[in-house]
């Protein structure tokens, strides 16, 4: 199936009212194998148990990212091809982005103070997050403040281009401050290779929380379709009245 | 299961974690009903979309 | 090229004139720094060895202060529209427009930067080193601020907003500007590496703000 055939809203709610329902069963069943092997995992001899903090820690920070790969491939969507339902999904993507990427935070904070004595730590990784959520937040402002949809639209896909070509020199840029500032030890989460038991578990839970953002993602762009829907009907409504 | 001496810690962040699914998922579904209600009061009064109103 | 120096030179009288915001920028420099050592005490060995760090904060909110200026008065009064639809590309418009607005406002940041520095007692030798980091930062500043100030024109919202679009793009500019700053100073690391990167960053803005502004301008006020 074409992305070009899933451009008509209508066609598109349709194919998400059949499909989402799978998508949940799928979601629960990866998240309780997951789960299970999270909780039951060996504890790392370095860190002890808070290793099963990684589990959340890491799927949350690759979604945070995947996230805003998904708006810049809907950015590209809205602006050079035109498809119309690419703005509806750049849309979509930001809040769950941003809410994996704070999870991401939070956790890592947790993490942090029994592992290195305090709550925030301006490690390379987490504050490299911090900035990708602050650029988050701005997107959020852009797509969901703006009095015309397609504006907004518009001005949030041209800064989620701009953030994906800056992402990468951002994050450059706080490895090397990392490294000036912090000579002495190196801070490594999950140590320098993750054992294999610990891996699986790992990679499970990254599958249970990527099932769930795009279980997520097609639900708020059927809401968001709807959202729509109502605007040009009210729209009309008032135009009737008047005539 | 044993958390050792930090399972403080470790409890919070799956309650965290939980905490924002949770509030990502209910936003969504009540979102979903919301906009449902809306649609379903509009349509009753008689207000129609275009692409209904061809024929 | 004639209207590109036209642009350039009108930019430049509009930001001069009274109320046109120019000296507002080195003005708001140097009242942060002036209330620097209010917030932190005036214990002459910290704050030498945080002035760099200051400075460059400063800097980095002055010009986010003055961005503003940038399209708004344009878009206010109509010429942002003939502007746009002149023969002349967008992207040079824009780009003789940021490039008057760092002359009338980064550039007095870099001149006052010396004095400043004095007061945050930094060391003499390495005000010079400082300042080049300003002059070579201050451009990525004003290009990079360039592309929030064509979202929030289209967009006719307020000038926080403008901060909070801007601001995480600036990081690396920040980064590698102080880093350059304390190289000079006392740092383990040479200031060349630094230095080189920072001019890096801004030589890249001035290619990619101009185009990320133009399609900014283009898609919201079409």
């Amino acid at each position: 199936m074409a992305v070009i055939d899933i451009a008509n809203p209508t066609r598109f709610l349709r194919i998400v009212d059949r499909v989402l329902p799978w998508l949940i069963a799928a979601t629960i069943v990866v998240f309780a194998i997951g789960l299970y092997r999270a909780l039951n995992a060996p504890d790392d001899y370095q860190q002890g148990a808070t290793v099963k903090i990684m589990f959340l820690h890491v799927p949350a920070a690759w979604l945070g990212m995947f996230g805003w790969a998904v708006m810049s491939v809907a950015a590209l969507g809205t602006l050079v091809w035109r498809h119309p339902l690419a703005d509806v999904s750049g849309k979509a993507a930001a809040p769950i982005g941003a809410a994996f990427t704070f999870i991401c935070l939070v956790t890592g904070s947790l993490w942090g103070r029994p592992t290195w004595g305090t709550y925030w730590v301006w490690d390379a990784r987490l504050t490299s997050m911090l900035v990708l959520l602050l650029l988050y937040l701005g997107v959020l402002a852009l797509y969901w403040t703006a009095e015309e949809p397609g504006r907004g639209a518009r001005a949030a896909a041209i800064l989620s281009l701009v953030g994906a070509v800056n992402l990468p020199i951002i994050k450059f840029s706080v490895d090397w401050w990392n490294t000036l500032h912090q000579p002495a030890s190196v801070f490594r989460i999950g140590g320098s290779a993750i054992d294999p038991s610990l891996l699986t578990p790992l990679l499970i839970m990254a599958l249970a929380f990527t099932l769930l953002f795009v279980t997520l993602h097609l639900a708020v762009m059927r809401n968001e379709i709807l959202r729509r829907r109502v605007r040009s009907m009210r729209l009309m409504q008032a135009q009737e009245a008047h005539a | 299961m044993n958390l050792g001496p930090h399972a403080d810690f470790i409890v919070a962040a799956y309650a965290v974690t939980l905490f924002v699914v949770a509030a990502l998922i209910a936003w969504v579904l009540l979102d979903y009903s919301a906009q449902r209600r809306i649609l379903g009061n509009l349509e009753e009064r008689g207000v129609t979309r275009r692409s209904r109103r061809k024929g | 090229m004639n209207s590109l120096a036209a642009i350039l030179v009108r930019d430049m009288r509009l930001a001069v004139r009274v109320g046109g915001g120019a000296f507002m920028g080195a003005l708001f420099f140097l009242i942060v720094i002036t209330m620097t050592p209010f917030a932190i005490g005036p214990d002459l060995a910290l704050l030498a060895r945080i002035g760099p760090a200051i400075l460059w904060l400063g800097a980095l909110l002055a010009s986010l202060l003055a961005l503003d200026r940038l399209f708004a008065t344009d878009y206010d009064d109509g010429s942002l529209d003939l502007l746009m639809m002149s023969e002349v590309p967008l992207e040079l418009t824009v780009a003789a427009k940021a490039l008057a607005h760092w002359l009338t406002t980064g550039l007095p940041l870099v001149v006052v930067a010396p004095l400043l520095g004095l007061m945050l007692n930094v060391d003499m030798h390495a005000l010079g080193w400082l300042t080049l980091t300003l002059a070579a930062g201050t451009p990525a500043l004003t290009f990079i601020g360039l592309i929030g100030a064509a979202l929030s024109v289209a967009l006719r919202r307020g000038g926080l907003l403008l901060a909070v679009l801007v601001l995480p793009l600036t990081v690396p500019v920040l980064i590698f500007g102080v880093a350059a700053a304390n190289a000079a100073i006392a740092g383990p690391t040479p200031f060349g590496p630094a230095f080189t990167i920072l001019c890096a960053l801004s030589l890249a803005s001035l290619v990619l703000g101009p185009i990320a502004a133009t399609a900014a301008l283009r898609h919201g006020l079409e």
